[in-house]
């Protein structure tokens, strides 16, 4: 059993990072990913909230998923991660009080995630605690991993910057910077993780659901 | 590959009626017609108007070769389409461009890049395309690089002149300080309007001679290639709003003919609202594009920040051609609203 617990639960992880990605494949949570990412601390401290969001709320579903009754199923989802999301947001605007300025209402915004519900309801709900939480770390890194590339690149183009401090002299490209850049950004790298992924992943992602 | 299988399945929209016109027989007529615009934007602006031109030509056709070649489609550079792209997006390009104090040359390069790219061939190549591909190159460079993209050079008329004074437009004089600033500077109301008819003034490469686009212009509508109802339109709508809305605290006293041969109205006007592609192809709906574009661009000129409104009002309008085209589709005769309301009655 340990032997084929250890894979499904790397699969399991590699399927949210790559396979089910939450902006790159799903296409979901847009909204923060376009109006967060203009700059890299944004982009990585949203990512590491909601990777906190996903993996605490799929644990507490996963532990509670025998005792909620089917039928308000939903509205107990809900308030399981508004109140996972209201311990995200005291914490961040105590630790982090100069970033949570700048998007207090997106970290609130998480409680409307479509990926933590949905992954509360698909898998969570119907699986045990260990593969639930390795689900969770899964889609909070891949979220995670996708808010900080493109981040990467429009603060690096838009700004001349990283993380606040000036790498190139100019600003190469301002419109990175603006929300229309942001959908440009978006769109240009999921093309190119869906190319590189068609490309090389194929053969080392057989997961199947 | 199952190339003929593609071709038997096709399912097309709006023109279905044949003809022996091909594709890129439009393409380098309308090039041809922008060649007067074209050559006085050099004639004004020297060497470095050609560099810009033909730095736009080249990475715009390098940029379609390039990304059909990653793809996998058949080339088909041939058509002239990117050719004629390049040429509108260079001629929409300031000469001052062409500097390496500050570099900027690589401006033209990659708005080239996201006007055939991005705008034509990432939404299926061309006829698919929902934006006009050169403003939206225009567009992204404006946005991205505001300040390089507003450096205006002094029309020298010396063709091997490297270095220029800069100035305002004449729409930017208009914005900032008014109209009789701007008649002050150019002499007097006459001398305003010689000078913006034959391209004497700063402004963009190829728009700032109204004369030679309204010849090339008119020889597109001579040979059928456009009509008359969106240039018109467009136009008049404008001629208005300037007159009426124009003048500085009356109503009625606006200068209408300054609006007209300034900045990329014209240029905007014959060749830019008139792409097959990106606006309507009913005439009514045409009529209806073309108002659109002059009240955006008179909205924008006279209430907006920015002193040039022609771009960003084309590229609005394109969004809503297809709606426009939807909207005056005529109806199947015989197929009247009323016989189906009754029959749903019954």
């Amino acid at each position: 059993m340990s032997q084929g617990a250890t894979i499904n639960l790397k699969d399991q992880i590699l399927n949210g990072i790559i396979k089910e990605n939450t902006i790159f494949k799903l296409a979901l949570s847009l909204c923060p990913s376009i109006a967060v990412t203009n700059n890299l601390k944004n982009g990585v401290l949203m990512g590491v909230a909601v990777l906190f969001v996903q993996v605490m709320v799929n644990l507490t579903i996963s532990l509670l998923r025998n005792v909620i009754q089917p039928k308000v199923r939903l509205p107990i989802f809900m308030l399981v991660i508004s109140g996972w999301v209201t311990v995200t947001d005291m914490s961040m605007a105590a630790l982090v009080p100069d970033v949570y300025k700048q998007m207090g209402l997106y970290i609130q915004l998480i409680v409307a995630f479509a990926s933590i519900l949905a992954r509360a309801e698909m898998f969570a709900s119907k699986n045990k605690f260990i593969p639930s939480m390795a689900d969770g770390i899964g889609m909070g890194i891949g979220f995670l991993f996708a808010l900080t590339v493109i981040s990467f690149f429009r603060e690096l183009l838009g700004k001349g910057s990283l993380w606040g401090m000036h790498i190139v002299y100019t600003k190469p490209l301002l419109i990175l910077i603006l929300p229309a850049g942001g959908f440009f950004a978006v769109g240009i790298l999921m093309a190119l993780f869906n190319w590189i992924d068609a490309r090389y992943m194929k053969k080392t992602s057989p997961v199947s659901h | 590959m199952s190339v003929k299988k593609e071709h038997e399945l096709i399912v097309s929209v709006s023109p279905h009626v044949r003809s022996e016109e091909t594709t890129s027989r439009i393409m380098w007529t309308v090039s041809l017609a922008l060649l007067p615009a074209a050559l006085a934007g050099i004639y004004f602006f020297g060497l470095k108007a050609l560099f810009i031109t033909a730095l736009c030509i080249v990475s715009s056709v390098v940029s379609e070769r390039f990304y059909l070649k990653i793809v996998g489609k058949k080339s088909v550079v041939g058509d002239g389409s990117a050719f004629l792209t390049g040429l509108l997006l260079g001629m929409n390009m300031p000469a001052s461009l062409w500097s390496f104090s500050p570099f900027t040359a690589h401006v033209p390069v990659i708005a080239s890049f996201v006007a055939i790219v991005i705008t034509k061939q990432l939404f299926g190549g061309l006829g698919f395309n929902v934006f006009n591909p050169a403003l939206i190159g225009r567009a992204f460079a404006l946005i991205s690089w505001p300040k390089a993209m507003t450096i205006w050079n002094e029309p020298a008329a010396a063709f091997l002149a490297m270095d220029a004074k800069t100035t305002a437009t004449p729409l930017g004089i208009l914005k900032e300080e008014g109209v009789t600033r701007l008649i002050e500077v150019f002499g007097d109301k006459i001398n305003l309007y010689t000078h913006l008819l034959t391209g004497n003034r700063a402004g963009s490469i190829g728009e700032t001679s109204a004369v030679a686009i309204l010849i090339g212009g008119l020889f597109l509508l001579y040979r059928g290639y456009i009509t008359w109802h969106i240039p018109v339109s467009f136009l008049g709508t404008a001629a208005v709003i300037a007159w009426v809305f124009g003048g500085k605290g009356a109503l009625f006293t606006g200068d209408p003919i300054v609006h007209l041969i300034s900045g990329g109205m014209m240029l905007g006007a014959w060749f830019m609202a008139t792409d097959y592609v990106t606006s309507p192809s009913i005439r009514k709906g045409q009529i209806i594009f073309g108002i659109g574009c002059g009240f955006l661009t008179m909205l924008i000129r006279l209430k907006g920040g920015y002193p040039e409104g022609v771009m960003f009002a084309i590229l609005i309008m394109n969004c809503f051609a297809p709606l426009i085209d939807r909207g005056v589709r005529s109806r199947v005769f015989g197929a009247v609203k009323q016989v189906k309301a009754k029959e749903n009655r019954k």
